[in-house]
């Protein structure tokens, strides 16, 4: 029987401060037994659990993508007891990676459509993933335009600064970085809000799907833009986040209605969503 | 199926001879309440009780129960690696837990083994127990368990139903597990007439639930119709969020999972943990999506008696045990809030 609260062994191989504000960090992290990286078989949207012996778990999105083979890449913010402890571990130190957990996007569902991206803050993790998915030569044909939304509140608190760059340089993607305000004279992108700028790109409905992510006040203000634009709520994929413990959907804490977020989540489309109590 | 009859006086020997191969829990009495204990060939186990406070769901989900463990010792190879203990599980029979009980056993099983994922820890512990179940000849005013598709002496979950005769048990098998147990037991096999007033108190059990409560109409209520219904208020209004419901439920199962370390030694645990406690939920951002006492309540009763009912379409989770309404210690009835659920209609009127 196996055991579903054991995690994976991992190696810390490299940490990478992401923000201005260095309460981002990036873990690239590397399976101590390597056949474990087969049984780690993952689609982007999933999360796993970071494990520290003696401090506890977290669940995080996965932001490397299943294209990227050998390693496993997580950004995560410092917010408390194991999130502080692992932003003071250093590269070649060990901890536990179990997973991976929940649903993914709806990849079957996405094939053949437009793909609109739209992000906020460090909500880019699991998008960042997606988006290195679906850029890989193999898959590139299966999807038809790819527009990425992505801001920050200034070009230093924006994750994957060098991969953001190198984005902006192909023509199979439309990217619209933005940040809400900056004194930089040389910040060559958008200057403004998601959702203003969501509007502005006007990204279209036909045959599209939309994945959100981001601050609740960003998706408060980004559903109207695109509801103007036509999408409708089986258009609109958003990923959620609750306080999880088994990660399994067993230990009861995250549900919302019927839904567990850890199981059957954490991707929901907006028209689930409706029909669900807003306890997230 | 296989039948003995045993007399009262010789019950204690059947136990006796079941300690050589099982570990044996039976209800004692604890200073005023009844709970089930490891029965170590002393002393008499109460046979005449309405229901233990707690419930016997401990055997199958410890309050506290080491997970894992981790050597934090840099010296050492696998300093940081978290194992998995290793651990017997040794075979146990839980003898005179109440239908309601055992029902509640076979419901929790649901959320611990999915068709993705297996509690290890759980369905080990539920595979070595087997569940000698004592019918209720005299079940309590608060017991509603015929309401909700469970009785007096409800079979599902046991391996062998006890009825108490008076002087003497009837003991039936149910399953493969019961029938073994019976086999190697001394009894005689019962007369016709134990079997008629077998019938006869089961009956008489049955017709002493008093107590009903309709749900019916609530697996058609539309959720968030039910959810953003203005009783709630009402209902949480006297709450003081103790959790003695959800500790004393015998279908609440959650749980945290902690680590603790001393030293260079540590382990990963799990303990019992309550819906009505706000750090249930509450983010590492400080949100809390279920800040408010009404939000928590709501939870609670939402979760028995309309997400379980949608999700799995196999009735509430509630076996009609009566003990939240017993033990809540500002009188709040989940009997009560059922029917609020069940009768519930949204006010078309404009305001």
């Amino acid at each position: 029987m196996k055991n579903p609260y054991v995690p994976y062994p991992v190696r810390i191989t490299e940490i990478i401060t992401e923000t201005e504000d260095r309460n981002l960090k990036t873990f690239k992290l590397e399976f101590l037994n390597p056949e474990d990286e087969g049984k780690f078989a993952y689609m982007p949207g999933q999360f796993a659990e970071l494990s520290i012996a003696g401090k506890g778990e977290i669940p995080i999105g996965i932001a490397s993508a299943p294209t990227e083979k050998g390693y496993l890449v997580f950004t995560v913010n410092k917010v408390g007891l194991v999130t502080s402890h692992l932003h003071n571990m250093k590269p070649g130190e060990i901890m536990g990676v179990r997973g991976p957990l929940g649903n993914s996007y709806p990849w079957d569902r996405m094939e053949g459509k437009n793909v609109v991206i739209i992000a906020g803050g460090f909500a880019f993790t699991t998008l960042r993933s997606s988006i290195v998915y679906m850029l890989e030569p193999r898959n590139r044909e299966k999807f038809k335009d790819i527009t990425v939304v992505y801001g920050a509140r200034t070009p230093g608190m924006l994750l994957y600064k060098d991969t953001l760059a190198a984005w902006e340089q192909r023509d199979d993607i439309n990217m619209h970085i933005t940040v809400d305000a900056t004194n930089d004279p040389t910040w060559k992108y958008n200057v403004g809000f998601v959702p203003a700028i969501t509007e502005q790109k006007a990204p279209s409905a036909e045959n599209a799907l939309a994945l959100v992510c981001g601050p609740p006040i960003m998706i408060k203000f980004t559903q109207p833009v695109l509801s103007k634009l036509g999408f409708t709520p089986e258009q609109i994929i958003m990923s959620l986040e609750n306080r999880m413990k088994c990660g399994i959907g067993i230990c009861g804490r995250c549900n919302i209605g019927t839904e567990f977020v850890c199981k059957d989540g954490p991707v929901f489309t907006l028209e689930q969503l409706n029909r669900l109590p807003k306890e997230y | 199926m296989a039948a003995k009859v045993v007399s009262k006086d010789r019950l204690n020997s059947v136990l006796s001879h079941w300690r050589k191969n099982y570990r044996v829990y039976a209800p004692v009495q604890k200073d005023r309440f009844v709970q089930f204990e490891e029965w170590e060939d002393r002393g008499e186990p109460v046979w005449e009780f309405q229901n233990s406070r707690l419930s016997p769901k401990f055997l199958m989900e410890p309050q506290s129960e080491i997970l894992l463990e981790f050597s934090l010792d840099p010296r050492t190879e696998d300093s940081g690696i978290l194992k998995e203990r290793e651990r017997v599980y040794p075979l146990q029979i839980v003898v005179g837990i109440r239908p309601c009980d055992a029902k509640a056993v076979e419901l929790s099983k649901r959320n611990f083994v999915s068709q993705e994922y297996t509690d290890s820890y759980w369905v080990r512990r539920y595979e070595t127990t087997v569940f000698v179940g004592l019918g209720c000849n005299r079940p309590c005013p608060t017991c509603f368990c015929t309401s909700v598709g469970c009785g007096p002496f409800h079979e599902e979950g046991l391996d062998v139903l006890m009825i108490d005769l008076g002087d003497r048990f009837l003991f039936r098998s149910l399953t493969g597990k019961g029938r073994d147990i019976l086999a190697e037991m001394d009894g005689e096999t019962p007369s016709a007439d134990d079997e008629k007033l077998a019938l006869q108190i089961r009956e008489e059990g049955e017709r002493h639930i008093v107590s009903r409560v309709s749900w019916d109409r609530i697996p058609s209520q539309d959720l968030m119709t039910l959810f953003d219904a203005g009783f709630w208020e009402d209902v949480a209004f006297s709450c003081i969020n103790c959790g003695t419901c959800t500790f004393l439920c015998p279908t609440c199962w959650c749980f945290d999972i902690q680590d603790e370390s001393k030293g260079v030694r540590g382990i990963r645990m799990r303990n019992w943990d309550s819906c009505m406690f706000p750090l249930f939920t509450l983010h590492g951002s400080g949100h809390n999506p279920r800040a408010e006492k009404f939000q928590r309540v709501r939870q609670r009763f939402m979760h028995k008696l309309k997400y379980y009912v949608d999700k799995y379409g196999d009735g509430v989770a509630c076996v009609g045990c009566g003990r939240c309404v017993q033990f809540c210690p500002v009188n709040i009835d989940i009997r009560e809030v059922a029917e609020k659920m069940n009768n519930y209609v949204r006010c078309e009127c404009k305001v």
